[in-house]
Formats: C-alpha cells, structure tokens, sequence
C-alpha cells in the first residue's frame, strides 16, 4: 500500500526533526499499520480462535512456515496477470483504434463488448474450462475478457478527445490520416488509455483469481481453494495478502510508466 | 517598412471569392451561412472581416482554407483553386490548440514535422520567430507553464514557421484580456512587416479591425453578406497612439453607424 502514496511531506513536519522523519513515510503506511495493530490486539485480547481470525503474527508465521509453497503459485498467478494483460493490451488498443475509424465496426463490435460485460466471469469460466481444459490457457483468456473493456472504452473515448480545431490545424498543415492518429490523436489519447490501464491491472488479478478457482491445480486461487476446504484460515489469509501484493505492485508499477510517458503532466500549473 | 508591400503598390491579385455561399443542412432545415460573396485581396494585404455573431464570418475562414466547401462559387488563392485544405496557408484559431505534450519550441516545429521540412533549418526559424515575440527564454516550456497570451503567440509563430503567403486568423485575440490583447496586436504586426504575407483576420472588434488592417470588411448576419469594404488609411509601422488619431476616431464612428444601422447595436432603454 505505502508504494501508492505519493512522498509528500506535510507541512507540519517541516520544523521538528522527529516529525520529519516520520513524515517521509507515507500516510497510508501509518493507517495500515494502525490496522494491523488493532488486529493483532484484539484478537489476541478477545481469544479469537485462528480458524475464524488468525492474528497478522500468526499469518506472518505461516509466510515463513509455508512460503516455499505459496510463492511458486503466487507466481503462477502473475504469471497469468502479466501475460493475460499483455495480450489483452495488444488486442484492446487496436480495437479501439478500429472502432475509432470505423463507424460501420463501431455499430458492430461496440454492442457486442458492451454486453459482453455485463455477463458474469464466473458464469464463462466452466465453459472456457471445458473448452481449454484445466492448464493456463482459460485463465489467460479470462483475464483478457475481464481487462479489453476498460481498456477499450477508455482509449475509444481518448482517441475522440482531439478537439475539432485540432484536427483542423492538422489538416491545414497537410497532414496525412496517420500523421494525424500519429502526432496528435494518439499523444492526446494517452492520459486516457493509461486511465483504462490502471483499471484493468485490479481487474486483471480479479480475472485470474476467478478462473483459479473454477478449476486449476495451481495458482494463488487454488490455494485458497485447498485451504478453505481444510479450513485452514490463515493459509487463506496469506494467499490474499500475496494477491493484493501483486494486485498494488503491478497498479504502482504502471503509475512509474505512466509518469515517465507523459512528463509533462507533472509539472503544476 | 510594411508601407511598401501596401496593397496600391503591388497590384496582384491574391484571393479571389467570386459569388460565394455557403448553406448547411441542420435538423431545423436549411441555413444560409453565407450569401453570394464577392472579395479580391491583394498580395500582402492586411484584411479584417469584422461582424457580429453568426455572421458567417468563421465559415468564410474555413473555406478559404479549405478545410469546408462552397456551395457554389468559387474561390482561389495564388492560382490554386480552393476545394480542399490548402497547406499553403497559415492558421490560428480562437484557441491556441497547443499540444500539451510538446514544449513551445517543439509545438511550432510540427508544422515542419508534418511537412517533412529540414529539421535544422526550421529549428533555426522557429527559435527566430520565438525571439521576435519575446519569448526565446520560454521554447521549452510546455503549454501548461504558459499564459494565455504566450500560447497564443506560440501558435502565431506555428503557423508562421513554414514562411506562409498567406495567414488566415479567426478571432486569434478574443479569448485574451485587453492589455495582452494590445500586445499581440503589435507582436502580430512585427511579424508580418518581415514579408510580404498576406493576412486574412476574422474578429468583432471594431477597434481591432481598424488598428491592424489595410482594409476593414464588414458582414452582416443571417445570411452573412458583406455590407461594406472600408479602407484604412493610416500609416504603418502602427503604434498604441494612433487609436486617439482623429482619423481613426472617425472609422471607429463610421463602423459603429454601419452596425447600428443593421441592428447590430440598439441603443434606446
């Protein structure tokens, strides 16, 4: 969590030296860690039983104890996420670009999509499992269903965003329909698309999660699956706190590409 | 200075509209832009069409740089007939329509980008041109870190990068305040003295008109038709001063009779 706050200081913290220090760190890492100690109290205090609450320690433990197991299927879930992503990227921005241009495609395709999303992933995945069997590839395909509309939406809406006199002064310059997408609609799209993005990151781990649990026999959704069925909470627990890592990771590490491809949205006006 | 390119010493025909108009097809039926229009502009003329609202005056803009068609006549400038964008021409609109990912020097430079111009060369000129309205200290800066009037300077020198012969300008001054108004219209002017361009310049200023141009058109709304051509005789290099010059008091009256005597301006309460 704290990867997502940005490093401002408050201004408090500006005189007292202590204060400063703990300024640098970030706001969200104070309140997780209020969290985390509320947790630990009263579960402890309140003799709450690990198979209906385990306390933070007693997941931490179960990291060490357990962590040569969790870690490959935690890999295997990114795995999934990453590459699913990837595709889904390389099929969702030229579909975009396509609906863009093309009106007749526009009123094929943009219907289809729009109510492809309001069916459930849950409802797909028995389907895509018996039509891919059990191995990687329905995960794959899940979480490109469940990441192509943000991304397409956003980037739809993006590349339409070149205000009319743009594309007029692109034109009286002589400019050519790709130097158009090219030099002014696709950099004018770009705070959108990475908008669709960083949507599609939360749900690219959702998607994969939800095609684990389905039917897989690896991943960090079938381990919570395992789990769950010998009641084995705090295993459970430990594979979430690995999932929203990875979930909070990716989300951060796109906010890093999206600042360096767009510098010039950081300066303040 | 500019006295020599004036329109009586070289007699060339640059622009020619002969019996131009202009209708849309909306959802309330037909509308009559503009409305059987005559105009011949000499090379290196300073021409203001000044009107209200509505007056056509913007659609008269767009066909002159091809960017829209007639509905019958015909129009052409230099020998070229006027049936799509005309590249030649310069162009500045109401709203700079900067690029927000490009800094100023990287803004004009586009015009050479989309031309495939020489790239050296046009660095030269844009740095030039950016030094001729002061603001060489400021070719890095992207839009965001710029005033209004900077940016609107920066897309005059745009579209003066390619050494145009012709410069259309649809109200370029009105979104900016008075003061940074008065100080682009001598900027503007310093600009043009350095050739022989000529300069088409949509606005609704009265004052406006008569301080930058040879001649002031004047159009009338619904259907836009041209009511008057008046002529400016005051000398060049202009300066600030020149607006209290009984000559120019006396124009000033002149359009305000003609606009109240079309309505335009309704005086009684």
């Amino acid at each position: 969590m704290a990867v997502l706050a940005e490093p401002t200081a408050t201004p408090a913290a500006r005189g007292n030296p202590v204060l400063r220090i703990l300024g640098k760190v970030s706001p969200s890492a104070w309140s997780l860690l209020v969290i985390l100690v509320l947790w630990e109290l009263s579960v402890r205090i309140g003799n709450v039983p690990a198979y209906m609450l385990p306390a933070p320690s007693q997941i931490f433990q179960e990291f060490i104890d357990y962590g040569h197991r969790l870690l490959p299927n935690a890999g295997v879930t990114l795995f999934e996420v990453l590459l699913g992503f990837t595709l889904s990227v390389l099929i969702s921005i030229p579909l975009a670009v396509l609906i863009v241009y093309s009106r007749p495609i526009e009123r094929m395709i943009y219907p289809l999509i729009v109510s492809s999303q309001t069916v459930p992933m849950v409802a797909v995945a028995p389907l895509l499992l018996t039509w891919f069997g059990y191995g990687m590839t329905p995960k794959i395909v899940i979480v490109i269903l469940q990441t192509f509309f943000p991304i397409v939406v956003n980037t739809v809406m993006g590349l339409n965003s070149a205000s009319r006199e743009m594309i007029y002064l692109a034109k009286s310059m002589g400019a050519s329909n790709w130097q158009v997408f090219w030099k002014f609609r696709l950099p004018q799209a770009l705070p959108s698309i990475f908008a669709g993005l960083k949507l599609a990151t939360a749900m690219s781990v959702i998607g994969a999660i939800v095609a684990e649990f389905v039917g897989a026999n690896a991943g960090l959704g079938y381990v919570i699956l395992v789990a769950g069925a010998s009641f084995n909470i705090t295993r459970q627990f430990a594979a979430i706190i690995l999932i929203i890592l990875i979930g909070v990771v990716f989300f951060a590490v796109l906010e890093q590409v999206e600042k360096l491809a767009m510098p010039w949205r950081r300066i303040a006006r | 200075m500019d006295v020599t390119v004036a329109p009586e010493t070289t007699q060339e025909t640059h622009i020619s509209i002969s019996g131009v108009s202009k209708t849309f097809q909306t959802r309330n039926g037909t509308v009559q832009a503009l409305q059987n229009i005559d105009l011949n502009i000499q090379k290196g003329e300073f021409v203001s069409v000044l009107g209200p609202s509505g007056c056509g005056k913007s659609t008269l803009m767009m066909l002159l740089s091809g960017l829209d068609t007639v509905s019958t006549g015909r129009i052409t400038v230099g020998k070229k007939h006027i049936d799509k964008p005309n590249p030649d021409a310069g162009v500045v609109f109401q709203q700079d329509v900067l690029l927000e990912w490009r800094s100023a020097l990287q803004n004009i430079l586009i015009q050479a980008e989309i031309r495939k111009s020489d790239m050296g060369e046009a660095t030269e000129r844009a740095r030039q041109l950016l030094k001729m309205v002061s603001l060489q200290d400021f070719e890095n800066a992207y839009p965001k870190e710029l005033s209004g009037g900077m940016r609107q300077r920066v897309s005059i020198c745009r579209a003066l990068l390619h050494k145009p012969p012709l410069l259309l300008m649809d109200e370029p001054f009105g979104a900016l305040d008075a003061m940074t108004r008065d100080q682009l219209q001598i900027d503007l002017l310093r600009l043009c003295s350095e050739s022989d361009m000529t300069v088409f310049f949509i606005t609704h200023s009265i004052a406006e008109a008569i301080f930058l141009s040879d001649r002031v058109v004047v159009m009338s709304p619904r259907p836009g038709r041209i009511e008057k051509i008046i002529d400016i005789d005051l000398p060049r290099p202009r300066r600030l001063a020149m607006r209290e010059d009984p000559r120019f008091i006396e124009y000033t009256r002149e359009l305000t009779d003609i606009f109240k005597s079309l309505g335009v301006f309704r005086e009684e309460y």
